[in-house]
């Protein structure tokens, strides 16, 4: 048996399927756990108090964010290089949860920074790239928006993907040196450099639990894509069939 | 005008990389130097925009003098952005860039030759009225040599990443709208360090480590840019 067969919409179609029962479960369980071992038995933080459990959503979220712009632009790589439809799909199927974490961790940001730093906004430096990379996100949907062929949508996209991928580790650190240029030392950083186990479990766990979330919904987005494209095919037809 | 591209698909031997490069570029210069419009809207666009920084902000000049930097910066980016379109357009339109594609010499070296033309017409105009516009701002005179010099490093940057975005965009809806969003968040490292050199020099601090990392940034997008530019050429062309 080969891992390519996989790339087959129609086998990927059935197989990921039976697959995302098992992952929704999965993500429920681990997020359950996360956030009850985050939100009630962690301790307060000595310095913080209750108000740093925001960092139980905000932290991995900002982790996602970066990390589907990866797969994202690796996704879109293999798509220009082999011409393998599915990874086109992916590509497209990883924007807009990419775009939803990068958002979500904008605005828990903002929701921590109050009680922390006393402003919803700090023009800080991981604040600031992670905005930016909202855009560019957003430039990446609305160029694959624009295009009416899909197969032609997705190479453009792909392209700009890796434009942006190339861009993103110098924007960080330009932004990063920008920010120590304006403001010395003034922003209080809160990322500790140790974090006690009690603190490190639930934060690991909704890591692990977001990404699960992530394959989860790119499976299911990627599902409706196959439909909508392959909707003249035969097997999806006879699929019609056999559910109505 | 120089040689026709299309003649490099005849059976006429293909000239030489450089010279096919070279024709290339002097005929885009050629064509702007005929829609000479084409070429100053972006200028005269750019003495706007920071002339209306003083209206919106106050004729303070100790304000106007810290702003400088970052409104020519931010005016300068802009204006760039405002003439991409330019830079395949009108080839796109009338079938050229096709030719180009056919032609039997590398797409890139191609790209890279409308864009110096494209820095021509655009990032080196930009470049000479900017000491203009920046004494209206109350920039220190002592600033004016980095302000020139980061413009000078920084516009081909500009141009270059610019290619990228006027290729994915050939022939789409909304264009130029578009454009802006997929270029405007590539420009910022090249905004942070060109205004923040220029800031640097303004209150004497000496400013060679960021036009060096400038610099560093134009080798990278001189390298990968126009391998990204014409991909996407290839792309919108299919």
């Amino acid at each position: 048996m080969k891992i390519t067969k996989y790339a087959s919409p129609v086998i990927f179609y059935g197989f990921s399927g039976k697959l995302i029962p098992w992952l929704g479960a999965l993500t429920a369980l681990l997020l359950g756990v996360g956030l009850y071992l985050g939100l009630f038995v962690a301790p307060a933080d000595y310095q913080q108090g209750e108000s740093y459990r925001i960092m139980f959503i905000h932290v991995p979220s900002a982790w996602m964010s970066m990390f589907i712009y990866v797969v994202m632009a690796v996704a879109g790589a293999i798509g220009l290089v082999w011409k393998t439809k599915l990874s086109e799909i992916l590509a497209s199927a990883c924007a807009p949860v990419g775009a939803s974490f990068t958002l979500i961790a904008l605005v828990t940001g903002a929701l921590w920074g109050k009680p922390m730093w006393g402003a919803y906004w700090v023009w800080d430096a991981r604040l600031t790239s992670e905005l930016i990379l909202l855009f560019l996100y957003i430039g990446f949907m609305a160029l694959e928006a624009s295009i009416d062929d899909p197969r032609r949508a997705a190479r453009a996209a792909a392209v700009l993907a890796l434009v942006g991928v190339v861009n993103i580790p110098i924007i960080h650190f330009s932004v990063e040196w920008w920010n120590t240029l304006h403001q010395p030392a003034s922003v209080t950083k809160v990322g500790a450099p140790s974090i006690h186990p009690s603190m490190l479990a639930p934060l690991l766990l909704m890591a692990i639990g977001f990404k699960v979330y992530f394959v989860t919904i790119v499976l299911m987005r990627m599902r409706s894509t196959i439909l909508l494209r392959e909707k003249h095919t035969r097997w999806v037809n006879e699929l019609l069939e056999t559910k109505s | 005008m120089p040689d026709n591209p299309a003649r490099s698909i005849s059976k006429a031997p293909a000239p030489s990389l450089l010279r096919a490069a070279g024709c290339v570029f002097w005929r885009d210069l050629a064509v702007a130097w005929r829609r000479s419009a084409d070429v100053l809207t972006p200028l005269v666009f750019f003495a706007i925009v920071v002339s209306l920084f003083p209206l919106g902000v106050g004729p303070e000049p100790n304000m106007l003098r810290t702003m400088a930097p970052g409104v020519l910066w931010v005016a300068a980016l802009l204006a760039t952005m405002l003439s991409l379109r330019r830079m395949f357009s009108h080839d796109y339109a009338d079938g050229s860039l096709e030719l180009l594609v056919l032609a039997p010499h590398p797409l890139t070296v191609m790209v890279l030759a409308k864009v110096a033309a494209h820095w021509v017409l655009t990032g080196i105009p930009l470049m000479l009225i900017s000491p203009v516009l920046a004494v209206q701002l109350y920039l220190p005179g002592e600033a004016m040599g980095t302000l020139l010099l980061s413009l000078l490093v920084g516009t081909p940057v500009l141009s270059l990443l610019g290619s990228v975005g006027a290729a994915l965009t050939l022939g789409l809806r909304g264009g130029g709208v578009l454009v802006s969003l997929l270029v405007l968040p590539l420009y910022t490292p090249i905004l942070i360090f060109g205004a923040g050199a220029v800031a640097s020099s303004a209150t004497g601090i000496e400013a060679g480590a960021l036009l060096s990392l400038m610099g560093a940034m134009l080798a990278l997008a001189l390298t990968f840019a126009p391998i990204a530019t014409a991909a996407a050429i290839r792309i919108s062309l299919d």
